[in-house]
């Protein structure tokens, strides 16, 4: 047994939160993580996590008025959510074979000794929805949770999805605060698709200035599934998104696409990990970063191929444009390959404005600032390209237009 | 319109010197070709001009109209008039083709006061400039040269050109890589361009193209300076004689 560390406020005012359980032990026993613990090297938790928020102030009769000043990214059913409450009477209609239920309350256990935002979820008792969609049920609209931080309040959000065996269904996970809002969310999601079942899972992150958000996306891919993951984090000061895919099932297919936009004085870090467990299974992931000013992006990417996990077909991608010298990108690819007839490949850029492109564009007339933000936009809308929903599409490229204009 | 005046020209980053005093003028209406050996420092006049950061002026100047756009940026060179068709066009993927043509033109009509273009105006601008050239709106719909063959980069060039409407154009080896269909697709659109108040340098190894575009004027560079000036039989001259003659008589 170590002798006990010495708590910091955070640490201290995480366990006032919870009640003194199992977790709240290892939470006394260990702090939150540093840069010492492999998984949190680039995002120092402990030291960056300075304090937590009171509590909710929220008054319940300015949630309507609070959600209609966020404008819809795309014709969503909306589930909504204030400073981590599920607001169920601000819901819109759901559709048929979609059963939403509004306490849930899973019962959570860190994945692992560095799993620190399981354990914040486990300590402070993480409640949200859970949704199950019915086998076969195809959704003409994706579903909504949008989560609004409207105080500086911390809230903590565990979801638990079930989509069922051939069902089609896109989700957009939406976190919002305004500026100034010195909020917290931890935000816990275990996502399970279905045999021969098609989802893209949104998370869309448009935090405030002053947000911190700790995000952790879970996912179970069943045989013939298909799961596309789109990232786009373009606010918040802090900010670590994890996602964990165990490919459990024959043929499944995984795509992640992620723009991060990672502006001066913020720290933004995603986090992923792909377990093949089972022969014959896919993934791709794609990030294009944007860091400007003193801003600090993170990407690691682990792929875990498990031995009997032959023929799997695994593919990284991470490229970053540094646009000021102060301006800091970290990349950690990690793979453990235990399979022997196996296609893994990471590749990871760290790039400024290509030179020539500048000078072929200002040939042709446009001044530098336009031809730069041409060039910005390109690189990172790509990642969007291939979206079906048109509106969504828009709404994205619109999010990354309106950060550009603030931070290009 | 386009006078050069012993122009001194090194590279930035070291004592490389390319061009020795380099005299050459172009006026409106004029069609000049420039002829030279690989290394004479035909590429260098280009980028020169068109004011890339890569090369330091030690000496002369080059007048527009009679000013001297040494201290202009490139983007202003290019508002004012002066087009630099290029050599090897770059790709730049995740711009589309469109989006690039319509913040160019308005970058420039913006520059010089004038109105930017409406989508509907735009659109009808260059669907009828695409089709003189052969170019297809798909071809439009894709990133700014990426994926393109040479000719379908050398068409490009020549349509940015057409719809922005140049005073004078800087053509840099735009038959390098062309067959011979291309080659007068090209050829085709820069003649349909001459008009008596626009001027023209063509940068070119081979009369070839000039046999379908045909020069008032030719100029043989040799170690960064014009050595010999003629009508466009001195181009033929070249072709059947090789530079070796001239730049003997020149020494």
């Amino acid at each position: 047994m170590n002798a006990p560390i010495k708590l910091t406020e955070a640490e201290q005012a995480l366990l006032l939160l919870g009640s003194d359980g199992e977790a709240s032990g290892i939470l006394r026993e260990r702090g939150l993580p540093t840069r010492r613990v492999e998984a949190w090297h680039y995002t120092d938790l402990r030291n960056l996590l300075k304090s937590i928020p009171t509590g909710s102030q929220l008054d319940t009769g300015d949630v309507d008025r609070l959600l209609s000043s966020y404008q819809r990214l795309t014709h969503a059913t909306r589930l909504p959510f204030v400073d981590g409450k599920y607001i169920a009477d601000a819901a819109d209609e759901t559709p048929n074979g979609v059963l939403v239920a509004g306490e849930n309350a899973p019962n959570l256990t860190p994945a692992a000794d560095d799993d620190a935002i399981g354990l914040i979820g486990a300590i402070t008792g993480a409640k949200g929805v859970s949704i199950a969609i019915k086998d076969g049920v195809k959704l003409d609209k994706p579903l909504g949770l949008a989560q609004v931080i409207a105080s500086s309040s911390f809230c903590s959000t565990a979801h638990t999805i079930n989509v069922g065996k051939g069902a089609h269904v896109s989700f957009i996970e939406r976190h919002l605060s305004g500026d100034g809002i010195t909020g917290q969310g931890n935000a816990i999601t275990s996502l399970s698709v279905g045999e021969g079942a098609e989802v893209l899972w949104a998370i869309v992150q448009q935090h405030g200035n002053q947000c911190t958000h700790l995000g952790q996306l879970n996912v179970d891919l069943a045989a013939d599934a298909r799961l596309t993951i789109l990232i786009l984090n373009c606010g918040g000061k802090l900010v670590r998104q994890e996602v964990h895919v165990k490919s459990n099932g024959e043929n499944s297919d995984l795509e992640i696409l992620g723009v991060n936009l990672v502006g001066d004085k913020t720290h933004v870090d995603v986090t992923t990990s792909l377990l093949h467990n089972v022969p014959n299974t896919n993934a791709e992931e794609t990030f294009r970063n944007v860091i400007t000013g003193s801003g600090h992006g993170v990407f690691q990417g682990q792929i875990r191929v498990a031995q009997p996990a032959q023929k799997t077909d695994a593919q990284m991608a991470c490229n970053t444009l540094l646009l000021s010298d102060e301006a800091e990108f970290s990349a950690k690819p990690e793979l453990e390959i235990f399979a022997d007839d196996v296609i893994c490949a990471h590749g990871a850029t760290v790039t400024d404005i290509d030179d020539e492109h500048l000078f072929y564009m200002r040939a042709r007339g446009i001044g530098e600032t336009d031809a730069r933000a041409l060039l910005i936009k390109a690189f990172v809308d790509e990642i969007f390209d291939d979206l079906e929903d048109e509106t969504f599409k828009g709404a994205l490229v619109g999010l990354i237009d309106d950060w550009l204009d603030r931070n290009g | 319109m386009i006078e050069i005046k012993n122009l001194h020209v090194k590279i930035a980053e070291t004592e490389t010197k390319i061009l020795n005093g380099l005299d050459l003028t172009v006026n409106a209406g004029e069609v000049a070709a420039i002829m030279g050996p690989n290394g004479s420092g035909k590429s260098t006049l280009s980028y020169v001009m068109a004011g890339k950061k890569d090369y330091e002026v030690t000496e002369g100047d080059i007048l527009f109209n009679g000013e001297s756009i040494l201290e202009m940026k490139v983007d202003e060179r290019a508002a004012a008039g002066l087009f630099l068709a290029f050599q090897y066009p770059v790709e730049i993927p995740g711009v589309p083709t469109m989006n690039f043509l319509k913040a160019a033109m308005n970058a420039q009509r913006k520059t010089r006061g004038d109105a930017e273009y409406t989508t509907p105006e735009f659109i009808k601008r260059v669907k009828e400039a695409a089709g003189n050239l052969g170019i297809s709106m798909d071809m439009l719909k894709r990133s700014l040269n990426t994926g393109f063959s040479g000719g379908e980069k050398k068409r490009a060039e020549i349509l940015q050109m057409s719809l922005l409407e140049p005073k004078f154009c800087v053509m840099d080896e735009t038959d390098s890589g062309l067959d011979i269909d291309a080659l007068k697709v090209v050829a085709d659109g820069v003649n349909n361009l001459r008009s008596p108040d626009r001027g023209f340098l063509i940068i070119t190894h081979y009369q070839r193209l000039l046999e379908h575009i045909v020069p008032d004027t030719v100029h043989v560079l040799y170690d960064g300076r014009i050595i010999q000036s003629g009508g466009k039989e001195l181009a033929l001259q070249l072709e059947e004689h090789g530079y070796a003659d001239v730049i003997a008589n020149a020494a």
